[in-house]
């Protein structure tokens, strides 16, 4: 056994870094999660065709326990579970996309100011994305559903008021390291504006972490969402959404089903999320070669 | 909670940008902590300041939750609530009678409870903290665990398995991971108790920290010491779980990059046990990057714990700050934002200078 030796074996237990003909960022939970997340696309968009119930009539008697005719059972109020399930997703994946989009259309707009301006304006920008992040997250939502009364969009908006000042944060400090680099220095020098200076030299460089960010934060918005909803701060009854009726479930707690649909449907969405969120920080890592450009 | 993701894309938001003076190490760290001291103030201030007018400026009145339909059409019951309740006069007079009265100590009157708001968080804060205490301590545990079995078994069955555990902790809602254990552990197969603090029958431990587990055991009464823990480990561990993947990942992630090291070699060269050369040489190295994560998981216990509280019926700060957005209660409100803001504050203070003390590599501005 020598140096050699133990290099050697090394060498042959290292794993094959790319496999020939995919992309090294497409793993298999990657594949697995935009294969649930289309899943739960494609529900979104056609469920109204095909769906087994209506999700807001009486189709059978309360507190069904699954059986074929309901295949997760029905609610106290003899509403098929599943179908309320499945139009569930209705409610949550626009609200989280919204809210990202919001989040990072906001965060991105002040924190470019900030991070580009510079001075007083971003003095006052950061302290006060500082006040807002020493809020709990929670707290904050609550206290904005709370204040513009409960319901989908409330929520959405408090979200959107809990999320931007990471974007800000993110997006200004990387502009501020931008800024330092040779090419922005040259492109200064060769006369070129402001405004384009940002939009060609800067912004393309110093955009990818937030929406790598953004990007992981598709699931937690999910269960922020889902949060909200179940603490009564979110949507409000009849509608479908899985955290209303997990707490419906947790009202009829000895009926498992009631709860069983909607917990598995954001575990599977978040789960999706984590994993896309993963492939994509690896594909737009700044850091893989052949990307630094 | 993504932060530890965000930490790995990106620096920490407190870690300066590239450019900077070099502090001399000593001063540098004196300054920066009177600067981050001297900045919680002003920052509760803001969450003070943002809280009030949040509440004050809705259109929503919490006078309906105080008076109901009937005395609301009376404007003279409408304006006798409004004295008794501060709510009278011009918003920035009830702004500076607030200021005035929160830095005497005094919160105001919860408009549900009717106790002070100061009273109300004394008698729940040990709670929430005593669960939160736990949490940490399963998320510690199982992550550090998690991360080093899974380490060393790199691309086999169970490092895959280990990872999805810790994965699905931190994407079940713990409202929901909660409910199931509590039926399955509890209802059917009577391993652990059921929600609350103890048992219905019990009665609380004389109140020393407020902690039930600690009081307990200072009262020397050590079955029921017994009976608080058990009631503590379901909803410590669904509360932990979310923060367990986090730890994980991070553990495994920084043991991988160790154990590939040359040292590594060399003490297995040496005939170091394996066991010795994991925990001693490679773990050690882990551990800073893992209680980092911890602390800056504070965030997403506070929210955690809010949701875990509801369905374990724990009579902590979270079910007090559901019934208080509820209801509009706005004395509760704010001081349930006050409390959570500053231990927010205080969490990532005291983390960033663990950081900045163990890592000379993090030049602080």
């Amino acid at each position: 056994m020598t140096a050699l030796d133990l290099t050697l074996r090394e060498e042959v237990a290292r794993p094959e870094r790319r496999r020939a003909g995919r992309a090294a960022w497409l793993t298999v939970p990657v594949i697995l999660g935009l294969i649930v997340f289309g899943g739960w696309l494609v529900i979104a968009l056609t469920i109204t065709l095909w769906s087994p119930y209506d999700p807001l009539a009486t189709t059978g008697l309360p507190l069904l326990p699954p059986s074929a005719e309901h295949l997760l059972g029905t609610d106290a109020l003899g509403r098929d579970v599943l179908s309320r399930t499945l139009y569930g997703v209705r409610a949550s994946l626009p609200l989280c996309f919204a809210v990202i989009a919001g989040g990072v259309l906001i965060g991105s707009l002040l924190g470019t100011i900030a991070g580009f301006f510079g001075g007083w304006v971003d003095g006052v920008l950061m302290r006060l994305t500082d006040v807002v992040l020493a809020f709990p997250a929670i707290l904050l939502a609550m206290v904005m559903t709370a204040a513009l009364g409960p319901g989908l969009v409330h929520a959405g908006i408090a979200m959107v008021i809990v999320w931007w000042p990471i974007y800000a944060r993110l997006l200004r400090a990387q502009i501020l390291s931008v800024k330092e680099q040779a090419h922005v220095e040259a492109a200064v020098a060769a006369g070129v504006g402001r405004p384009r200076l940002l939009r060609i030299h800067i912004l393309p460089l110093a955009i990818t972490p937030t929406l790598v960010n953004a990007t992981m934060d598709l699931g937690q918005v999910v269960l922020l969402a889902a949060g909200l909803s179940f603490i009564g701060l979110g949507a409000n009854p009849p509608t479908p959404e899985w955290g209303l009726m997990i707490n419906d479930g947790t009202i009829h707690f000895y009926q498992w089903w009631v709860a069983l649909g909607p917990g598995l449907a954001i575990l599977s969405l978040v789960l999706a999320f984590n994993f896309i969120g993963d492939g994509v920080r690896d594909l737009l890592d700044v850091r893989t070669p052949g990307r630094s450009a | 909670m993504s932060l530890a993701e965000a930490e790995a894309v990106s620096p920490p938001p407190s870690a300066p940008p590239a450019a900077g003076r070099r502090h001399r190490r000593g001063s540098g760290m004196l300054w920066y902590v009177i600067r981050r001291v001297a900045a919680m103030p002003l920052l509760l201030l803001g969450v003070v300041t943002l809280t009030f007018l949040i509440t004050r400026l809705i259109p929503a009145s919490p006078l309906t939750s105080i008076l109901g339909p009937r005395a609301l059409s009376d404007p003279a019951a409408v304006a006798a609530a409004k004295e008794h309740w501060g709510l009278d006069g011009p918003l920035i007079e009830q702004y500076w009678r607030y200021l005035v009265n929160l830095l005497h100590g005094d919160l105001g009157v919860s408009f549900v409870t009717k106790n002070n708001v100061a009273t109300d968080l004394n008698v729940r804060l040990p709670a929430t903290l005593e669960l939160m205490t736990a949490a940490i301590i399963v998320a510690a545990i199982g992550g550090i665990g998690i991360g080093v079995i899974v380490a060393t078994r790199q691309n086999k069955p169970i490092d895959h398995v280990g990872r999805l555990f810790a994965l699905v902790g931190s994407s079940t809602p713990v409202f929901w991971s909660g409910l199931v254990l509590l039926l399955f552990f509890s209802t059917r197969w009577h391993v652990f108790p059921g929600p609350g603090r103890l048992d219905s029958r019990s009665f609380p431990p004389p109140h020393y920290t407020g902690f039930f587990v600690i009081d307990s055991l200072l009262a020397g009464d050590f079955s029921l010491c017994w009976e608080a823990i058990r009631h503590l480990m379901l909803p410590a561990f669904v509360l932990g779980w979310g923060v367990m993947g986090t730890v994980s990942r991070i553990v495994r992630a920084s043991m991988l990059d160790v154990l590939n090291q040359d040292y590594i070699r060399t003490a297995r060269a040496k005939g170091v046990r394996e066991q010795t050369v994991l925990l001693k040489h490679a773990l050690r190295n882990a551990l800073l990057p893992a209680l980092t994560i911890i602390g800056f998981s504070v965030a997403y216990l506070i929210t955690g714990a809010v949701l875990v509280e509801q369905i374990f019926s724990w009579p902590g700060i979270g079910s007090y700050a559901v019934t208080a957005a509820e209801s509009l209660d706005f004395p509760a409100i704010m001081g349930v934002t006050i409390v959570g803001g500053a231990a927010f504050l205080i969490a990532s203070l005291a983390t960033d200078l663990a950081y900045a003390l163990a890592d000379p590599q993090i030049r602080l501005s």
